[in-house]
């Protein structure tokens, strides 16, 4: 079996002048979703209590938000989570982080109270600092990675791949996040951790194809740089393809069969790896190429050899 | 030709076999099990052990085995509901014991005596509790302060100075009363220096640093510690608290907790298998001490209530029911002087039974001979820390709450060893753990808890290895329809992969979290990737025409570059997450760099070896790579 019998021969680079209007119009609607309905923080990120608890039947969502009000809590967010049998009850930050400890033992004997066979699934307190931190540490640790990464590949390619490849990587994190505050999706450190797994694998499919075009700039001498840079999308489409499709189904199958708990997780990559891959012919050639990356770019090839060490 | 020299065959062989073997605890599983431990730490005894076997048998629960393990008993089940209606029973029926939920590997004996171990699983595996606690260093430091103040009084006096020091925020001030006591104070004063400097690496350190000034037109000084001085007593602050919650930890009978500093003043405490974190937080959290006072009996407690003023040398203090107390103001013996203190039952009532040391002791017995027939009073001292609003800031304020448990008649001497009554049942199995353990040198607060119920953990587990088992499948699948032989080899390098990366986990002992397996996924899909790019270089090589062998060497030789510059860029972005990240983060950036590491070796070097047994040593005229290649 093979994807393409002979070397396909598709027209990337002509219609790149469309895919910066998308790109730019799907950040732009992202940013705008972001900035008007922001994002849909869990826990993680905004402090304050989570519990999740099983009944033996399927649970009455009405009567525990009933109990939950009688008992004080009507801001609390109660909701089936994964079965009809589970519920997740979310309490907003109250501020007082020793109130948690308080909160948290009297929502218990609430839902004891209500129904004696509940059941104790998981219980997440984070106080408003520790959310604050993560999230300058998510913060941190993105814009760390795309500085250590831009330095690498510059030092491995030229400023201008390294500006492609970031740039790659910042449209690929926006239009992440994009989608889950449009579709309102709860973001919580497993969607963060996802996020940066995206970074990953977008860099690997980009520098894939950065390789194959340095490695056609030395050969191929004559031929713009477009021409060049369109076959080597075209050489590495299958393998950019096959990948793709590995690493969705090996996520389709997290998805489906690997629990509520990675489901954030596994969803967000799956968008990721969707985006990377588009990103990687079309974001980072395109910025690559208005910046008129050329041959003569690479011409002291004096790494060759250790390049093509096995 | 396409062979490698026999060392390298070796190499690939050894490698596997040795990861194979580390990784082979992994297989047997756990059983569901119960820690049984004595409350003091000592060995069980035999008996014990048949006593928990004919609790078992009588209740009818099935257990796999009852055997001693070091210093406990170690009781497996079947499953997890039996598992916990056995710790319902067993706690019921054990006093003075510890019933601790617990995984129990089923790793065979030779295993186990080479030292292997399975994966550590994390808490959102195997259910537990895990707690944050933030360390309150500004209290620690005034405290430590406040020490000073009480021993520069005790001079001024002794050396009757007229000085007086008092604590301020962060700095005590010294006001010398008298002009010609001046000399005299900052004597005093400078001598804080040498008794208690401290010993840093650069040798003597000040520990304190001392000004002059003017308060109210006297003569003053404003005593701060010094910057090294600040920083020695909140290490030992953190340290003391780490112990401390250390202790209150093997006080709870967990099995493998872990309590350590995370950060500059945060303590990081994991209770595997706990289910109540209520209970565990109760013990955690809260600083309790005793003190023995007289009662002062001469007085009418309830009249001075209504004033709501104490006779002098007294104090007034409210039993539980709200009843007033009157005790005498001095101390007959603390919580320092506590060695000792066990919850048991005295003549049917619950009791906890105390024993101090030779100091308390002789006081007790001074105290008890004076005043035989007359009350007693145990005071129950407990300390918590609130936040507060002040100044629009969140402060961390110690609120002290004192109760008297019990106030008894004297019936005879006694000195060290005596006992408080008066307890519920539940009051005294917690009271006595808590003193026992002693108290923080800080107050601490919460930041964060985790609590997994076990079900959940046992769910996660399941549904983890059946999606990293579909996956797989999955993608073995794909890749033996895609590439043929060239598949059933990568597909081998997948497996040795992913034998490798549970060999590691084993090996580092690092714990194994729900992002950490979603990380081995993430691997599985991308370890393809290399042999996907060797794969499709092949065939190109193959369709410009180049021989089989030759494409064979190229396809290896050129696209090594391209792997190894995709795996260091991925394995930057995993080297940030670990950095950066805390908790799952860090869990699922361990996976999936020791996943790139792995999966260079099995898919480049891994598939080579084969690929070059398979077609290395004859004449080929094509190759079994899938696809329309000639």
């Amino acid at each position: 079996m093979q994807l393409f019998v002979k070397v396909p021969d598709f027209d990337f680079m002509s219609g790149r002048r469309i895919a910066v209007l998308l790109s730019c119009v799907i950040i732009f609607f992202s940013l705008g979703s972001v900035g008007t309905r922001g994002l849909n923080l869990g826990v993680d990120f905004t402090g304050g209590v989570l519990l999740e608890v099983g009944y033996s039947g399927a649970a009455n969502l009405t009567d525990v938000r009933n109990a939950l009000a009688d008992a004080g809590y009507d801001t609390a967010l109660v909701q089936n989570f994964g079965s009809a049998n589970d519920v997740l009850i979310r309490l907003p930050p109250s501020g007082d982080e020793e109130e948690g400890t308080v909160v948290r033992d009297r929502v218990l004997d609430t839902l004891r109270e209500y129904d004696s066979s509940v059941l104790l699934r998981r219980i997440e307190f984070v106080g408003p600092q520790v959310g604050e931190e993560l999230t300058e540490q998510g913060g941190l640790a993105m814009l760390f990675a795309l500085i250590l990464i831009f330095a690498y590949v510059m030092l491995r390619f030229n400023r201008k791949f390294a500006a492609g490849t970031i740039t790659a990587l910042v449209h690929d994190v926006i239009v992440v996040i994009g989608v889950f505050s449009f579709f309102e999706l709860s973001f919580d450190l497993s969607v963060l951790a996802a996020l940066l797994a995206t970074i990953g694998y977008s860099l690997n499919d980009t520098i894939v194809v950065f390789d194959r075009i340095r490695e056609n700039f030395r050969i191929v001498r004559r031929g713009t740089a477009e021409k060049i840079v369109n076959a080597s999308i075209n050489q590495m489409l299958a393998r950019t393809l096959i990948t793709s499709f590995t690493t969705l189904i090996v996520l389709s199958a997290l998805y489906i069969w690997g629990g509520q708990a990675v489901n954030g997780f596994a969803g967000a990559l799956m968008i990721g790896v969707i985006v990377g891959t588009y990103s990687s012919i079309y974001v980072a050639c395109t910025v690559a190429l208005a910046l008129k990356v050329s041959p003569a770019d690479l011409l002291p090839a004096k790494r060759q050899e250790i390049d093509d060490m096995p | 030709m396409n062979r490698y020299p026999l060392w390298k065959n070796l190499l690939v062989l050894g490698v596997v076999v040795f990861g194979a073997i580390l990784a082979l605890p992994n297989i047997f599983g756990d059983d569901p099990a119960l820690q049984v431990s004595r409350e003091d730490g000592q060995a069980v005894p035999e008996f014990t052990l048949s006593a928990i076997r004919s609790v078992l048998e009588e209740e009818n629960i099935n257990y796999i085995a009852a055997d001693f393990e070091e210093n406990a008993v170690l009781v497996r089940f079947d499953n997890v509901p039996m598992q916990l209606q056995a710790s319902g029973v067993l706690r019921e029926a054990l006093d003075f014991y510890i019933v601790a939920l617990t995984l129990a590997p089923r790793t065979p004996a030779w295993l186990r005596a080479m030292g292997l171990k399975p994966m550590s699983l994390g808490l959102d595996l195997r259910g537990g509790v895990h707690f944050l606690y933030q360390v309150d260093l500004e209290t620690a430091t005034q405290q430590y302060l406040g020490t000073y103040v009480a021993d520069l009084n005790t001079q001024f006096r002794e050396k009757r100075l007229r000085a007086r020091a008092t604590p301020e925020q962060t700095f005590i001030t010294v006001q010398v009363q008298r002009e010609e006591d001046r000399g005299a104070v900052s004597e005093i004063i400078n001598e804080l220096n040498n008794t208690t400097g401290i010993n840093s690496p650069l040798g003597q350190a000040d520990s304190v640093i001392i000004d002059e000034t003017i308060i109210e037109g006297q003569p003053s000084y404003e005593i701060r510690l010094s910057e090294s001085q600040i920083r020695t007593r909140q290490d030992f602050a953190i340290q003391q608290n780490t112990t401390t919650l250390r202790n209150r930890v093997n006080e709870l009978g967990v099995a493998e907790p872990i309590v350590q500093r995370q950060g500059i003043n945060r303590i990081v405490v994991q209770l595997p298998g706990v289910q109540d974190p209520a209970q565990a937080e109760r013990i955690l959290g809260a600083t309790a001490t005793l003190e023995i006072r007289l009662v002062d009996w001469e007085n009418d407690a309830f009249e001075a209530q209504r004033r709501n003023r104490p006779p002098l040398n007294s104090i007034l203090r409210e039993q539980r029911d709200g009843t007033p107390v009157l005790l005498r103001r001095e101390i007959v013996a603390s919580g320092d002087q506590l060695v000792d203190a066990t919850s048991g039952y005295s003549q049917g009532q619950p009791a906890v039974f105390i024993r101090l040391d030779a100091q308390g002791g002789q006081r007790m017995l001074e105290a008890t001979q004076a005043n035989l027939r007359r009350p007693m009073a145990v005071v129950y001292i407990e300390e918590k820390p609130e936040l507060v609003e002040r100044r629009g800031e969140q402060v961390l304020r110690t609120v002290r709450e004192e109760t008297v448990i019990n106030v008894a008649t004297i019936q005879g001497v006694f000195s060290s060893n005596f006992q408080i009554t008066g307890l519920s049942p539940f009051e005294a199995q917690n009271l006595a753990p808590i003193l026992r353990a002693g108290a923080l040198a800080a107050p601490i607060v919460k930041v964060e808890e985790r609590t997994i119920g076990p079900s959940l953990g046992q769910d996660n587990i399941e549904m983890g290895r059946n999606a990293v088992m579909i996956g797989f499948l999955l993608v073995v699948a794909f890749m033996l329809i895609y590439y043929r032989v060239f598949g059933l080899a990568a597909n081998f390098a997948l497996f040795a992969n992913l034998i490798l990366i549970v060999a590691l986990l084993s090996l580092l002992q690092a714990s194994l979290t729900l992002p950490g397996i979603a990380g081995i996924v993430l691997t599985v899909g991308m370890a393809v990737d290399a042999n996907v790019l060797i794969f499709e270089r092949i065939r190109e090589e193959l369709a410009n025409g180049n021989s089989p062998q030759a494409s064979i060497r190229a396809g290896y030789e050129k696209a090594f570059s391209t792997i190894a510059d995709a795996n260091v860029t991925t394995f930057i972005a995993a080297l940030v997450l670990f950095m950066f990240g805390t908790g799952p983060i860090k869990g699922f950036a361990i996976t999936l760099s020791l996943g790139i590491l792995t999966s260079m070796f099995t898919a480049i070097i891994g598939t080579r070896a084969i690929i070059n047994l398979i077609y290395g040593s004859r004449q080929v005229e094509r190759l079994a790579i899938g696809g329309g290649t000639p």
